[in-house]
């Protein structure tokens, strides 16, 4: 193959007359640009940007950077309102834009997060696709400057019972536990959903949540003309060539993956490598920008470096260190090989920064400079083989207005209400129907998988699952901490994706406030199908909408996250199901919240409003396999109301217990406080509600407490003049949970139903 | 005069700075030493914390064994250095041959995190001295290849002399032979552990403080030496 170089296409382009001619139509120079994921008018765009054809090697890095995946082109109007109606935050220090956001949680501490989505990839080869997912997530806090502390993973799989969840699912937990325990980072929590919906479309995210002091704060932008460009980490690759913009920004065809090559394989040792010596080269303060390798690999980090510095950039490609000779300029450029950064050094900090680099046996090379010109340059031997404005490549790609239109479906399904469907009736229905739902995959037990998981690993994990939320201690003499939840309800978000957006958010910041920490921030990852379906597109509208709407009220700025498209598989989409990430800050770990019942005689307390919401529960999935109707109601202000409750009864030391009320309503809560504290609890259901509404409606803004009865009178007082509702409920106590006058269960029994299902299928 | 124990960093140990928390926890000063550094700093015992060493892509411990520090290591164990192997530390112990048998993949093929109760069989060691023979703990386990192996001769011989130091009570969560969480050498200075101690030291990130008692077990013997 010839080399394809910046002279060859300037004289193609003057031979063939095309500046002449306008719009491109026949005049494509046979270039592949429909094969990479370009659309016809976007590859006229570069050629007008560039008044020439793109060579080969600029083709490739326009195709990965103009990709869905990372351009957002389809979603950036509509997250533009994330910083539109961002509500004033101090705590926010890096806003969306950069590799995570960092929000200031005191004490001169930073903390930077991010949620991200690596679904297409799990669903090839979910090994390599989930474990190179928590490589990719780790890097981007590391690039912001800070220590990774912690993961978690949403996750969501096809039905539980399918052969392909038994092939998927054990793959992705392998591969999630095989990277991340190797990289010493506790993963503190995450989800795990079934539904039909995600059969062919599984849904792997991944967080991290990284640590570091204020001055500490990197960004990625290549600035100082003369300063030097260091490619560090491993060699690289033909693995992942294209991943992005073939195989994130594309739907599956029916005929299932064939998409194998585009995955890339990740290996977690050289990452832990990779973290151990960016670190010490931070404390050494030797790089003034800096970038991870992830999606679009060498084109995102060089354009990215050189579109937010001062200048333009000057590449020597072939300098790279490949694992294969025979690679080309194209695919160097186009390779998502794993475990890569690139850093921007003075010429005066190379040397200690390589000699760092070779004490932990990893490769540094520089690559290239910062030049003061306004282009990005890349030669190839010699052949100048890239020559763009950086900006047109990383920042100013194509932006769509896409239509879109509410489905006509939606007003069937909203009016066919779970309510309707018959209930069970007397004690032993009621008590047949808990068992069914908490030995239901979706309430059940999740310790088959979270155990393949190091929980413990760096010492500082307070909380971990099956808690409301995960927790960090940041400092270990101050007893500063961090908690984080990440929560969605796809079948709420199809009902009503408004709505459902913003219970995701209300539950992720109710799980935060449960453990007694206050929520700061959120981080989102937008998994949806097909963004050319107008119906899709009304559907991400609607919750990039009130997920925006929602922040401002709860005060919780946006500070990153990630929008995944295309999860379809023909025709059929999942249910649009944004996944949102809420932080929160404790100032004494000590103080935090569990959610098991410790202590017998505490008295339980039900806070909040129970209303007949039973459209979109667990009850309706399980017991009838429906789902219509409206999702529950969501009341902001009263998530902040019982927010500061849960907060100040942590702080003060009221509460001893505390669990947030959402899948599977009251009962679920009451069976998981039980079993998680292994103490039993006499309920006396609240007279004024029918016994299965109270049990198994999912109305928001609710959670349990249990409190020594010392302190009862004082947190009701405090509920009162909050004019938060507060029921007593019952006590903890016994080994059985008794609804009393309706039945009661052992925990024994209770442990049973809720700890198969999973092991069943998966074991 | 304090008593300082070295904790060895290989570059993929993960596990060091847990296992100094727990040194310093207990009263002693931990020292860090580097895989690559031969000097010992003239530490009073040395522990080999949990991880992936070299990434353990071959088998856990095999390339550690011949790391610069152990060389140093090794020797002084038979020495009568106290050396505390813990999870890939023990592997590195049985494949420097200090101690015997191997540690396999776990018998269910995955890794496994969880609270593991064990029984302490042996409080002679240098490392289980705080603790009565026969007493019960409970500490995190986390490993992929814990499942301990040996031959029945050696099984027993390790039996005979007293030498597994505790067992898995409960659950055995990794297909170990005769349920063995850890094994001490005939002078009782080395000792190998699959679960971890230094994970159940403070009552805020453990299941419990039960493992403290390896630490101040060896602070205890130094300072009685």
């Amino acid at each position: 193959m010839t080399l394809d170089t910046v002279d060859k296409a300037k004289d193609d382009s003057k031979d063939r007359g095309w500046l002449q001619d306008g719009p491109v139509g026949a005049h494509t120079f046979g270039q592949p640009y429909a094969e990479l994921g370009l659309k016809t008018d976007e590859y006229e765009r570069i050629v007008t940007i560039l008044d020439r054809r793109p060579t080969s090697s600029e083709l490739a890095m326009y195709s990965v950077m103009w990709s869905e995946h990372c351009s957002y082109k389809s979603s950036k109007v509509h997250l533009r309102q994330f910083g539109e109606k961002a509500p004033a935050s101090d705590a926010m220090l890096v806003g969306i834009g950069e590799n995570a956001g960092v929000v200031d949680v005191g004490q001169g501490y930073a903390v930077t997060f991010k949620v991200e989505s690596h679904n297409h990839p799990s669903y090839v080869e979910p090994y390599q696709g989930a474990a190179t997912g928590i490589g990719g997530i780790v890097r981007d806090i590391l690039a912001m400057g800070a220590r990774p502390v912690a993961v978690m993973d949403p996750l969501r799989f096809g039905a539980a019972d399918h052969p392909d969840t038994r092939r998927v699912l054990p793959g992705v937990v392998s591969g999630i536990g095989g990277y991340g325990n190797c990289l010493g980072l506790p993963n503190i929590g995450g989800e795990v959903v079934f539904d039909p919906c995600y059969q062919g479309n599984p849904l792997v995210n991944a967080l991290c949540v990284g640590v570091m002091k204020h001055e500490d704060i990197h960004l990625a932008k290549a600035s100082g003309t003369g300063n030097l460009v260091i490619l560090y980490g491993a060699r690289t690759g033909g693995d992942g060539i294209g991943g992005v913009s073939v195989l994130a920004s594309e739907t599956f065809d029916a005929d299932g993956p064939a998409k194998r090559p585009a995955v890339q394989v990740g290996d977690p040792f050289q990452e832990k490598l990779l973290i151990e010596c960016t670190l010490e080269v931070f404390a050494e303060d030797l790089v003034t920008g800096i970038q991870d390798l992830g999606g679009a690999g060498l084109s995102c980090a060089t354009s990215e470096l050189a579109s937010a510095g001062s200048g333009g950039m000057r590449v020597e490609l072939d300098k790279v260190p490949l694992r294969d000779a025979t690679l080309a300029p194209e695919e160097i450029l186009m390779s998502e090989s794993q475990e890569r950064m690139c850093a921007i050094v003075e010429p005066g900090k190379v040397d200690r920064f390589l000699e760092i680099c070779a004490k932990w046996d990893v490769i540094a090379t520089v690559i290239g400079e910062v030049t003061d010109g306004d282009r990005l340059e890349i030669f190839w031997h010699g052949e100048k083989i890239v020559d763009v404005p950086p900006r047109t490549v990383a920042h100013e790609g194509p932006v769509y207005e896409r239509p879109f239109a509410r489905p006509e479906w939606q007003d069937a399904l909203q009016a066919d209400g779970a309510e309707h469907l018959p209930r069970p009736q007397g004690g032993d229905e009621l008590r047949a129907t808990l068992l069914k739902l908490t030995g239901s995959p979706n309430l059940a037990d999740k310790s088959w998988i979270t155990d393949q998981y190091d929980r413990y690993v760096l010492g500082n994990t307070v909380l971990a699952q099956p808690e409301d939320a995960g927790m960090i201690r940041v400092d270990e003499e101050t007893n500063l901490g961090v908690a984080v939840s990440t929560d969605g309800n796809g079948r709420f978000c199809k009902l009503d994706p408004y709505t459902g957006a913003q219970l995701a958010l209300a539950e992720a910041y109710r799980n935060v406030a449960t453990t007694g920490a206050r929520p700061l921030a959120v981080t989102d990852c937008l998994n949806f199908g097909s963004p050319e379906d107008p119906g899709v597109m009304w559907q991400f509208a609607e919750a990039t909408r009130g997920l925006a709407d929602a922040c401002q009220i709860l005060g919780t700025p946006v500070t990153g996250g990630n929008v995944s498209f295309y999860n379809q598989t023909g025709e059929t989409a999942i249910h649009p199901t944004p996944v949102v990430g809420v932080l929160g800050v404790i100032d004494d770990v000590t103080r935090r919240t569990p959610i098991g019942f410790r202590e017998e005689g505490q008295i339980i307390l039900l806070l909040g409003d129970t209303r007949e919401e039973l459209s979109g529960s667990v009850w309706a999935d399980v017991a009838h396999g429906h789902l219509g109707g409206r999702p529950p109601q969501v009341d902001l202000e009263r998530e902040r109301v019982l927010a500061e409750v849960l907060i100040a009864g942590s702080r003060d030391g009221m509460v001893d217990a505390a669990h947030d009320l959402a899948d599977g309503g009251l009962a679920q809560a009451l069976v998981e406080a039980c079993l998680r504290g292994g103490n039993g609890a006499r309920i006396v259901l609240p007279e004024e509600l029918d016994p299965f509404v109270a049990l198994f409606s999912e109305s928001a803004g609710r959670a349990i407490v249990a409190v020594p009865r010392s302190e009862e009178l004082r947190f009701t007082d405090m509920c009162k003049v909050r004019h938060l509702p507060v029921a007593r409920i019952g006590v903890v106590d016994g080994e059985t949970l008794e609804i009393q006058g309706q039945f009661t269960i052992g925990l024994d029994e209770l442990k049973a139903a809720n700890s198969a299902p999973l092991r069943d299928f998966f074991a | 005069m304090t008593t300082r124990i070295g904790v060895v960093t290989f570059p993929g140990s993960l596990d060091d700075r847990d296992a100094q928390r727990a040194v310093r926890l207990a009263g002693a000063e931990p020292v860090a030493l580097w895989h690559g550094d031969k000097d010992l700093h003239g530490v009073d015992g040395v522990v080999l914390p949990g991880g992936f060493s070299y990434g353990d892509y071959l088998r856990c411990g095999a390339i550690s064994r011949f790391s610069p520090v152990m060389e140093t290591i090794i020797a002084g164990a038979r020495e009568g250095l106290p050396v505390l192997g813990i999870c890939n530390g023990f592997q590195i112990l049985c494949e420097s041959h200090l101690l015997p048998g191997a540690l396999t993949r776990n018998d269910h093929l995955h890794f496994i995190c969880r609270d593991q109760r064990l029984r302490i069989e042996n409080a002679d060691t240098a490392w289980t001295g705080s603790y009565e023979a026969g007493q019960e703990i409970v500490v995190p386990l986390k490993n992929g290849e814990g499942g301990f192996v040996a031959d029945e001769r050696t099984l027993d011989m390790l039996e005979a002399e007293g030498r597994v130091v505790a067992r898995y009570l409960e659950v055995n969560p990794n297909g170990s032979r005769r349920d063995i969480a850890g094994i001490t050498n005939e002078a009782g200075n080395v000792v190998g552990l699959m679960p971890h101690p230094e994970h159940a030291v403070e009552p805020l990130t453990g299941p419990t403080t039960d493992g403290l008692g390896f630490f101040t077990s060896i602070l205890k013997k130094l300072v009685n030496a």
